[in-house]
């Protein structure tokens, strides 16, 4: 096995939406109560492409016994207790929580009474992964047609013993109750001795927004006094008995490969297990100090590749195009023609650097093998992804394999891989013994993946009254999410262009839509200056998007727009857009100082629009998380490399916002409960970056075209303090 | 040689190296998981204990370092079931999202109160700007801390 992927680019946005090849669940229907007791069971069988592929177990053993693309379960108990198995995972996006108020919702259950069973391979349905804001759109609505059968059924229990027709019973606080007569039967009563297993092929109809009495308000993390107190155990808090310490001998650049390696000295140590398969070479001792002290014994000689630096990149990425792989681009009318008869023509470019997820958990992994089989709790957003990956590399039957996802300490698209899971249970099985491996954090800056760098070419062309009639946008490396313009253009040419990428790139919170987004709001602001018409006025004249323009204004409104200067170094500056059913603006207002040339944000608006709001508290998070996350790609953080070496692999090279950097920040959230909910963890992020450099150009005049926009500050010249 | 500390109120024993980090030694030799490893270069604070009442990051020292000290850890400030007020106040403003950040801001924070009962909000700012959260979860951290120093007045942190 290789610990390093062979592929290294690892393209975002397909490699999200890449459906995988067999899926496969392990708790037999017929074990079911054997694990949960007895009970009520619901299992949802996925009736529509798009929820077979958020999950689904789609079968091909030929087990008849079991149905067919089931996507998720439940379960009541006769103390009452409703279990809800899912394999999304808990990443601090809160949707352990907001999962949990749908399914109480819809079952008429304090929440208190909902246990959550989530990201297990051998216990919770096939789920493709937590990622692409899925989870509240897909997962929830299933789990809620899960619990409306659920009540559907005790409904029925009740009246076939009081002899009466559940229509005349009401369901509410985990009762039914019949009005008639005053009776009333607890769900665990009804629940009590029961093996009833049901299955649901249909989309039943679920309880719409207006009507919701447990979704629709907030409601506080689920466990959170095991997070104050320290108890809550993430991957690298687990202690198995006999558990070793593994440390991974790292390449000294990418791409090097093992010449010779003498591991004599470390296997000569006491209590040291050492590993070595193909380029993997790796220890495990008692204490991660003996197993450094290992690692150090072992002298190894690498062939190094030589590679580009960090100064060449966006010519690189221009000229290292992925030609096979490119998508058709999306054409309306004619672009060529409309800038030919333009008014006036205007173009530019914009590039965005490599940025790390630094989720402050970093990767970890405990491997475990007992009878020929192996457990891994790994921090994940792909349970099923990483059993297969485990599968796969060791060689073994995936129902030999389990893997189970605590709920891990953040990952914002940085926990797709199972590089850390792999590690461990290589070392596990040379050793007999559980495995446990953290990666450091320059193991985390280095041998994670990258959001993608990228550069961005726009053509655009207006009416001399401030029409925009010609678009065309293109793409190199950095993704297609958020690539469409929400502005009515009647000539379009956009167009990603894929590229073979220098470094090891994949997901991010918002994937491209952040680029994507930042380009073309930062260019409609400079559209806008050309025309000379206010930034405001002009997007509303070239937009008829309904929900986008409501957002605008909300976020304008608030923020005061426009606004009056009231000091030398002030500006303001807004961007918006949608991406995955999730409306958004912001306004931002900077202060530059002329003197020490710092530039920060003082104060942030934004509004946010995702259909009816689950939890109004967990969405005010996420919309205000997501502006700080993106607060840090905005103006400081760039990944620095240079000849397969990583230059700025720690916290105190690579700055991440901190409380000082923290401006004032203001969610307004329009909740829409004629609307289905849709994911918010991500679409947030979009309209920060382009606010904030508008708003460096209203404070200073100087235009700037490149993500992070002042990492050094910004030095002023004479002519446009 | 075995090293002596009080670990939360407790007199303990680390059979460790002197020279294992005091992080490592508690986690995985007593068993308190409740101080996080972020960096291990003392730039994150996830790893925040008091070492004789000082915030100290326990990535940084050795076992050695703690010999004959106090030490407390996130798991010291639970009293008979009872939260301490930073931790109740955390609570109460649901100031966490994935909460890896959670017990070092606590420490930290209870650190501060000690030393400055009724901390302006620069003050707060100052004390945690060595602890990261990337969840940005700021504004309730500071909110919390406000809160807690209310609840704390005239009581000993």
């Amino acid at each position: 096995m290789t610990a390093a992927p062979e592929k290294f680019s690892l393209e975002p946005e397909r490699y999200e939406l890449r459906s995988s090849a067999l899926h496969h669940f392990n708790l037999q229907r017929r074990d079911f109560f054997k694990v949960m007791g007895a009970g009520i069971a619901i299992f949802t069988v996925a009736a529509n492409a798009s929820a077979a592929q958020e999950s689904g177990a789609r079968r091909h053993d030929g087990d008849q016994d079991q149905p067919k693309d089931i996507s998720s379960w439940l379960h009541i108990n006769d103390d009452g207790v409703v279990t809800v198995f899912t394999g999304k995972v808990e990443v601090g996006q809160n949707t352990r929580t907001t999962l949990a108020q749908s399914v109480a919702d819809e079952l008429r259950v304090p929440l208190a009474s909902i246990r959550m069973v989530m990201g297990d391979t051998a216990l919770t349905p096939f789920d493709m992964g937590t990622f692409g804001s899925r989870s509240t759109p897909y997962m929830s609505p299933q789990l809620r047609r899960a619990a409306s059968a659920a009540r559907d059924l005790l409904l029925g229990q009740a009246a076939a013993e009081w002899k009466t027709s559940p229509d005349k019973l009401v369901a509410g606080g985990g009762k039914i109750i019949n009005p008639a007569s005053g009776a009333i039967l607890t769900y665990a009563r009804l629940a009590r001795g029961k093996t009833l297993a049901h299955d649901l092929p249909d989309a039943d109809p679920i309880t719409p927004p207006a009507k919701w009495t447990v979704a629709g308000k907030s409601a506080p993390k689920l466990d959170a006094r095991a997070f104050v107190t320290g108890r809550h155990q993430y991957t690298p808090d687990l202690r198995p008995a006999n558990v070793l310490h593994a440390k991974v001998l790292r390449p000294p650049t990418f791409r090097a490969t093992l010449v010779s390696v003498d591991l004599s000295a470390a296997q000569a140590m006491p209590g040291v297990v050492v590993v070595r398969d193909a380029d993997f070479v790796a220890v495990a001792a008692t204490t991660e100090r003996t197993a450094e002290k290992a690692l150090a014994a072992i002298h190894a000689e690498w062939k190094n590749t030589p590679q580009i630096s960090s100064k060449e990149l966006y010519s690189y990425l221009k000229e290292n195009l992925d030609t096979e792989e490119k998508p058709s681009p999306h054409e309306k009318g004619s672009v060529t023609n409309a800038l030919a008869a333009a008014a006036q023509r205007h173009e530019q470019t914009y590039t965005v650097a490599y940025i790390a997820h630094a989720p402050l958990e970093p990767r970890a992994a405990v491997a475990d093998w007992k009878d020929g089989k192996l457990t891994v709790y790994t921090g994940s957003q792909r349970p099923f992804g990483i059993q297969e990956e485990l599968a796969s590399a060791l060689h073994i039957p995936k129902d030999r394999v389990r893997v189970i996802v605590p709920d891990t300490g953040s990952a914002y698209g940085g926990k797709h891989t199972g590089d850390a899971a792999l590690e461990a249970a290589r070392l596990s099985s040379a050793a007999n013994r559980p495995v446990k491996i953290v990666w450091t954090r320059e193991e985390e800056f280095t041998w994670s993946y990258f959001r993608p760098a990228g550069v961005i070419e726009i053509k655009g062309a207006l009416t001399l009254d401030g029409k925009v009639t010609a678009w065309e946008f293109h793409n190199y490396n950095s993704g297609g999410s958020g690539i469409q313009t929400p502005y009515d253009v009647a000539n379009q040419l956009i167009q990603f262009h894929p590229v073979n990428s220098p470094l090891r790139q994949g997901s991010y919170r918002g994937l491209a839509a952040t680029a994507n987004h930042f380009a073309r709001e930062s260019f409609m602001d400079e559209l806008a200056h050309a025309a000379q018409i206010d930034p405001l006025e002009f997007r509303m004249k070239n937009l008829s998007e309904t929900r986008l323009r409501a957002m605008f204004e909300s976020a304008a409104k608030t923020f005061g727009w426009p606004r009056k200067k009231t000091q030398p170094g002030q500006g303001f500056g807004m961007g918006g857009g949608v991406e995955k059913g999730g409306y958004v603006a912001t306004c931002a207002e900077v202060s530059v100082d002329p003197n020490s040339s710092e530039v920060r944000v003082v104060r942030i608006v934004t509004a946010f629009e995702c259909g009816a709001i689950v939890n109004p508290d967990g969405l005010r998070h996420q919309v205000i998380g997501a502006n700080i996350m993106g607060l840090g790609g905005a103006l400081f953080e760039s990944i620095d490399f240079d000849n397969g070496r990583i230059s700025n692999p720690h916290f105190a090279q690579y700055r991440v916002p901190r409380f000082r950097d923290i401006p004032q920040i203001e969610a307004i959230l329009l909740d829409r409960k004629d609307l289905p909910p849709a994911g918010a963890g991500e679409t947030p992020i979009v309209g920060l970056a382009p606010a904030i450099g508008n708003a460096i150009f209203d404070a200073t005049g100087v235009r700037l075209r490149a993500l992070p926009l002042a990492p050094h500050g910004l030095k002023l010249q004479k002519n446009n303090a | 040689m075995p090293i002596h500390a009080q670990v939360n109120g407790k007199s303990r024993v680390f059979e460790s190296d002197p020279d294992t980090t005091l992080l490592f030694a508690l986690r995985e030799e007593l068993g308190l998981t409740g101080t996080k490893y972020g960096c291990g270069e003392g730039q994150c604070g996830a790893c925040t204990i008091l070492l004789n009442g000082a915030p100290r990051r326990s990535c940084q020292l050795s076992v050695n370092d703690a010999a004959r000290k106090s030490i407390i850890t996130i798991e010291g400030f639970e009293q008979n079931g009872q939260l301490h007020p930073v931790q109740q106040a955390f609570l109460d403003q649901d100031a966490f999202q994935c909460a890896y950040c959670t017990s070092g801001m606590i420490v930290s924070s209870v650190a501060l109160l000690q030393k400055n009962p009724n901390p302006s909000e620069p003050e707060i700012v100052q004390a945690l700007q060595g602890n990261i959260c990337r969840c940005g979860t700021h504004g309730r951290i500071i909110a919390a801390v406000q809160q807690a120093a209310k609840a704390m007045h005239g009581r000993t942190p």
